[in-house]
């Protein structure tokens, strides 16, 4: 069993001004810290979660033995991000269903609940939000910032807002923005709950139902898109849900594959949020550093500082290999100091959150010299 | 499978304070030693995980890639040294790597086995082909795709249109400069491009 946890809350009562040009005030965020900050406050590592991931990270909550956190495998005491070393923090960001504030909570200025008025968030406000948060602790200056996916895009995005507070930055299974595929693949999934009756325009939850139906296929667009075609069939292949034969049916389970993508549907649709998925998939595609820069990501990484990790997985198609390939490249046009890890893992995207000896070998070992430099700077 | 044999002279043929970029890099032993050794900078590129790892945990810079694919991913003259130590013999595009190098480097710098060594020719001279300590490998399993020799790399540097600025061979660390393709078991050529 892996070792127990706090999740904590800090309030903000000051208005965060947002990129769309909206603000949002009275703010929660829900947060965890993993380690003991030193004294110079220096080895505090930021990890930034994912679509569906929270704050709790790593660690289990008292007397719930199965709770591990999402990235477990990879941070506490002896692993790659060894918490005796560095104190890890993971923060849900704002618009999320875990803690933090977000469109099932109630909007001061009305007094009823945000729904579908919940501000659009980007990336940058999620950063900010974050910073403001690390202020509050009196962490100026981040050991490291780490994150998978859009967490990834999180971790890019601190070392080019705050190029000053950000020393490391690793970026895993990431890219530099969403290509149209993934923005269409977003698309499909916000359609299925927009168009779910028990969605109401995003105001559900005064009619008290839950548009269940649309999260379900949202979340098995997104699975499908998660896994390799290899890991499936090697999963799954054609297997049959009842016995060895077909039961001519068009609407009951008859494949392994189908009742997979059903229960992960079903299990996904009892505990997320609607709104928060829309949000959050938008902030995804939103994404695009070099946007401002007429295009050019290496403009864009002119401002970065930091050390780089970056890490991608030969069969993620979705953050595939050739994303990473082009912040790899921004940084090197920049001469920043960059690794960059090509793992050759058959699990797809999902792969950033399984165990492979390459994979957290290689971000063991970047920590374990980020540990050096703060012990030699001592 | 370099040693400090081939790596001494080698670091001795980099500038001060380069930025370096070192092809098939292996565990980034060179490249951490002219990092410390000499104020230089950049940056190794690696395929195999458990050199990628060592350079890792050295705190060398490095870039997983397959190099067959080329080096797309790297500006022309974005380097004052391009190195491919002991790495042209085990490439499908020798050829087309060697011209990356120079596109990309100011200064190229290469060194592979060579195989006009005149033990080679001796092994060649009685029908087998070689084993020995620099080539250690049997003919059906050998890493090494490219054999070539000394006299062979000048032509396919004048071919590319590079100009030589140094070569010489290497026996047991020390450089041979007297007829170094029979003298010397491994080629070291230094170059730029010649337009």
């Amino acid at each position: 069993m892996s070792f127990e946890v706090v999740p904590q809350s800090m309030s903000f009562a000051e208005p965060l001004p947002l990129h769309s040009g909206a603000s949002i005030r009275d703010y929660t965020l829900a947060y965890e810290t993993y380690g003991t900050l030193n004294a110079d406050k220096s080895n505090a590592v930021l990890v930034c979660h994912a679509l569906n991931a929270s704050h709790h990270v790593a660690g289990v909550y008292a007397g719930q033995p199965k709770s591990e956190g999402w990235w477990d495998n990879m941070i506490g005491p002896g692993k790659s991000l060894d918490t005796d070393c560095f104190f890890v923090i993971g923060i849900n960001n704002l618009g999320s269903c875990f803690g933090s504030t977000g469109p099932m909570h109630t909007h001061p200025d009305t007094g009823r609940i945000y729904g579908a008025d919940f501000p659009v968030v980007t990336v940058e406000d999620w950063v900010n939000a974050q910073a403001r948060l690390l202020d509050a602790l009196g962490i100026q200056t981040l050991a490291a910032v780490m994150g998978g996916s859009l967490g990834g895009m999180q971790a890019l995005s601190w070392a080019l807002q705050y190029p000053e507070r950000v020393r490391h930055a690793a970026v895993i299974a990431s890219a530099p923005n969403l290509n149209a595929e993934n923005i269409a693949f977003n698309e499909v999934a916000r359609r299925a709950i927009v168009t779910d009756p028990d969605f109401h325009g995003g105001n559900f939850y005064e009619h008290g139902v839950v548009p269940k139906r649309g999260l379900r296929i949202a979340r098995m667009i997104g699975h499908i898109t998660y896994l390799s075609d290899d890991v499936m069939n090697e999963k799954f292949g054609r297997q049959l849900r009842h016995g060895d034969r077909v039961h001519y049916s068009t609407q009951d389970v008859e494949f392994q594959i189908e009742s997979y993508l059903r229960y992960q549907g079903d299990k996904f649709s009892e505990y997320f949020d609607a709104n928060t998925y829309l949000l959050i998939t938008r902030a995804l595609d939103y994404f695009d550093p070099a946007g401002a820069c007429g295009g050019d990501l290496r403009a864009a990484f002119a401002r970065a500082a930091a050390k780089f990790l970056l890490v991608s997985f030969t069969t993620d198609w979705r953050f595939s290999p050739a994303r990473s390939r082009e912040i790899v490249k921004a940084l090197l046009d920049n001469r920043r100091s960059v690794s960059y890890a090509e793992i050759d893992a058959p699990h797809g995207h999902d792969a950033f959150l399984l165990d492979d000896a390459r994979y957290l070998g290689v971000v063991r070992a970047w920590f374990a010299n980020i540990a050096k430099e703060l012990e030699a700077a001592r | 499978m370099t040693g400090a044999d081939v790596q001494d002279p080698i670091a001795r043929l980099v500038p001060e304070g380069a930025r370096v970029l070192d092809l098939g890099c292996g565990d980034g032993a060179l490249l951490e030693r002219l990092q410390r050794q000499r104020g230089c900078s950049g940056y190794g590129v690696e395929i195999a995980d458990a050199n990628v790892l060592q350079c890792v945990q050295r705190g060398v810079d490095v870039i997983q890639a397959n190099l067959d694919e080329g080096l797309a991913i790297f500006e022309d003259d974005s380097f004052d040294v391009v190195l491919q130590i002991d790495t042209l013999q085990h490439l499908r595009n020798a050829e087309v790597m060697l011209r990356e190098t120079a596109r990309v480097g100011r200064i190229g710098i290469v060194a592979f086995p060579n195989f006009a060594h005149w033990p080679n020719r001796l092994s060649i001279a009685r029908g087998r082909m070689p084993v020995t300590r620099r080539l250690p490998y049997q003919w059906y399993d050998t890493p090494n795709i490219r054999v070539g020799t000394f006299k062979d790399f000048e032509v396919l540097a004048q071919r590319n249109r590079l100009r030589i600025l140094d070569a010489f061979g290497l026996e047991d660390g020390r450089e041979v400069r007297w007829l170094p393709n029979a003298r010397a078991s491994t080629a070291v050529f230094k170059f730029e491009r010649a337009d």
